[in-house]
């Protein structure tokens, strides 16, 4: 299953014990470019509570951990400055409960999500396609510029960026669904078992 | 510069405790895990900053900190408690100390006390300050039983060799929630009968000795005998004893400032009858001069000044709200309404506890983490 999890740095923590892990996720975190994920290999138990706690304390985003063997695989997405001031400049916008329903209807509408690899491999739209902000001027290909496109991330920001960026390569059917996953009580899926 | 940390076992915590000693605590546990479950008395003031937030210096810790009097930093494991400890003495504060093991040591500190004489011998309570359980140990003539016993027997075995006596019964007065019982595990380490009520063993996958109403067991060549009562409520098998005519071990029907709830196992519609049959009719009709000995205590004031928790019947008859619920309708309200939480994985715990399960030690230990929450009263 962890095949299916992607981050842009691994820190490897096990056998360590508390307070270690956190001390180096700090560290190393502040490395890290704005809106990448980490991954934080540990054994400590304590570490699960400990880094959830701190994320949320410290604005950075705890996305999940799965559990191999001995091992737990934290996921924490740096904060990106950008993101604690949300501005939406898109001007389509769609809520979360349009978005829901237009899927309940089996209407043929498309979900984009351009969230981070790991965010979308813990919980995503059911169906929606994975592009990262990131990779979508690489990875647009795959989406045909007539379909209408509901474009998705965790609370509405990057999702604007990404709508403004495929508005100017030709998209003309596209909406930015706010709040996002953040608030989303719709139909979900899962890469990763137990979650 | 040279620092001054040292540790304190949890055996040195516990005397700041029941000698009532001043220390000022400095838990750097997270903040849910902190308003869950933490270390209090009477003499020990508390803080709590997590130890994240104290990564880049302790300078908010030193501004909330008394300058002089011992310090105690405390966190889970004890690692992050060094590493906090450390940097209070390097910003100059003089008397600072880590909780050795942290508090998953200090969850499974039991301190012996003395709760009273018995012809050639004592009656032994082991105080678990840090998850208020209480267990026993009956000595007289060379001989001993342990009573509610916690799944540290080590304590229980070290106990009875530096008396020089030897384990000869183990009971339960009923089938625990909120701990693992080390009752079987000490008999079978001791060579000791391990003694349980069938009614709570219905489920149970391994042979005991059975616990019926009225049972006499001797202890030592004296005339020494535990006599059991059985007085349902908190669960269905739940059996007191009365031990020499002296004290009566109430199990977790009866606290010294609480009573027991009756759902635990489910059922606290059907056992709120019999818990009041028997704390109403059943003990009253007991001497008030026997002394009530229980499994659990909720609040440290409960601890006397020798560490002992321990009242008069008939104290209690006068002074434990539990008993004063005159009301049947009332009564039954009290005892399955806007009951405490749960204790943690009590039913994983009852699982372990009939054999039905067996968790690893580290399993274990997670399994009790957190207060006991066995009385009415409990938050």
């Amino acid at each position: 299953m962890n095949g299916k999890i992607q981050a842009d740095m691994t820190l490897d923590c096990i056998g360590l014990a508390c307070p270690m892990p956190i001390v180096k996720t700090r560290k190393t975190i502040d490395q890290l470019a704005d809106g990448a994920v980490l991954e934080v290999q540990a054994t400590d138990k304590g570490s699960l509570a400990d880094l959830q706690a701190w994320a949320r304390k410290a604005g950075h985003q705890y996305v999940g951990t799965i559990t191999e063997g001995e091992v737990l695989k934290h996921y924490v997405r740096k904060a990106s400055t950008a993101e604690a001031k949300p501005e939406i400049r898109y001007p389509h916008t769609a809520s979360n409960e349009e978005l829901a329903q237009r899927l309940a209807s089996g209407d043929d509408v498309k979900v984009l999500d351009v969230r981070e690899a790991a965010e979308y491999a813990f919980r995503h739209v059911k169906g929606a396609i994975s592009i990262p902000l990131g990779q979508l001027a690489s990875g647009y290909d795959a989406l045909s510029p007539d379909s209408e496109l509901y474009v998705i991330c965790r609370t509405g920001t990057r999702s604007d960026m990404a709508c403004q960026w495929l508005a100017e390569h030709g998209f003309s059917r596209v909406k930015n669904v706010l709040p996002g996953m953040t608030a989303w009580t719709g139909e979900t899926q899962s890469e990763v078992e137990g979650n | 510069m040279m620092t001054t940390v040292k540790a304190m076992t949890s055996g040195e915590l516990a005397r700041y405790l029941i000698d009532r000693k001043p220390l000022y605590i400095l838990d750097v546990r997270n903040e849910d895990v902190y308003g869950d479950w933490r270390i209090e008395g009477q003499s020990i003031e508390s803080i709590n900053i997590p130890y994240f937030d104290l990564l880049d210096g302790v300078e908010e810790a030193v501004k909330q900190l008394p300058s002089d009097g011992p310090i105690l930093v405390v966190c889970a494991k004890e690692g992050s408690s060094v590493f906090v400890a450390e940097q209070l003495a390097e910003a100059g504060l003089r008397e600072v100390y880590y909780l050795q093991g942290g508090m998953k040591e200090w969850s499974e500190h039991l301190e012996p006390v003395k709760a009273g004489d018995l012809p050639d011998g004592a009656l032994y309570q082991f105080v678990r300050l840090g998850k208020g359980c209480l267990s026993y140990m009956v000595v007289s003539g060379g001989e001993a039983a342990v009573i509610d016993a916690m799944r540290t027997t080590g304590v229980y075995e070290a106990f009875a060799e530096k008396l020089g006596v030897t384990i000869k019964h183990t009971l339960d007065t009923h089938l625990h929630a909120d701990h693992i019982s080390g009752g079987r595990k000490l008999a079978e380490l001791t060579g000791a009968a391990y003694w349980l009520p069938p009614k709570d063993a219905g489920e149970v996958t391994f042979s005991y000795a059975k616990l019926e109403d009225g049972e006499r067991i001797a202890i030592g060549a004296t005339e020494i005998g535990i006599g059991a009562l059985y007085s349902p409520g908190h669960t269905i098998g739940s059996t007191s004893f009365i031990v020499n005519g002296q004290y009566l071990l109430t199990g977790d029907i009866l606290f010294v400032a609480s009573i027991g709830r009756p759902d635990l196992a489910g059922q606290a519609e059907d056992w709120a009858g019999d818990l009041r049959r028997t704390l109403y009719e059943g003990y009253r009709g007991l001497s008030e001069e026997l002394i009530v000995l229980p499994a659990h205590f909720g609040q440290i004031d409960e601890l006397d000044e020798n560490g002992r928790v321990a009242a008069k019947l008939g104290d209690l008859f006068r002074d434990n709200p539990g008993l004063h619920l005159e009301d049947e309708s009332e009564f039954r309200r009290a005892v399955t309404e806007n009951l405490p939480q749960h204790p943690n994985a009590y039913q994983q715990i009852r699982q372990t506890n009939m054999g039905r399960i067996h968790p690893t030690e580290e399993e274990q230990r997670e399994m009790e983490i957190g207060p006991n929450r066995c009385a009415i009263h409990d938050q």
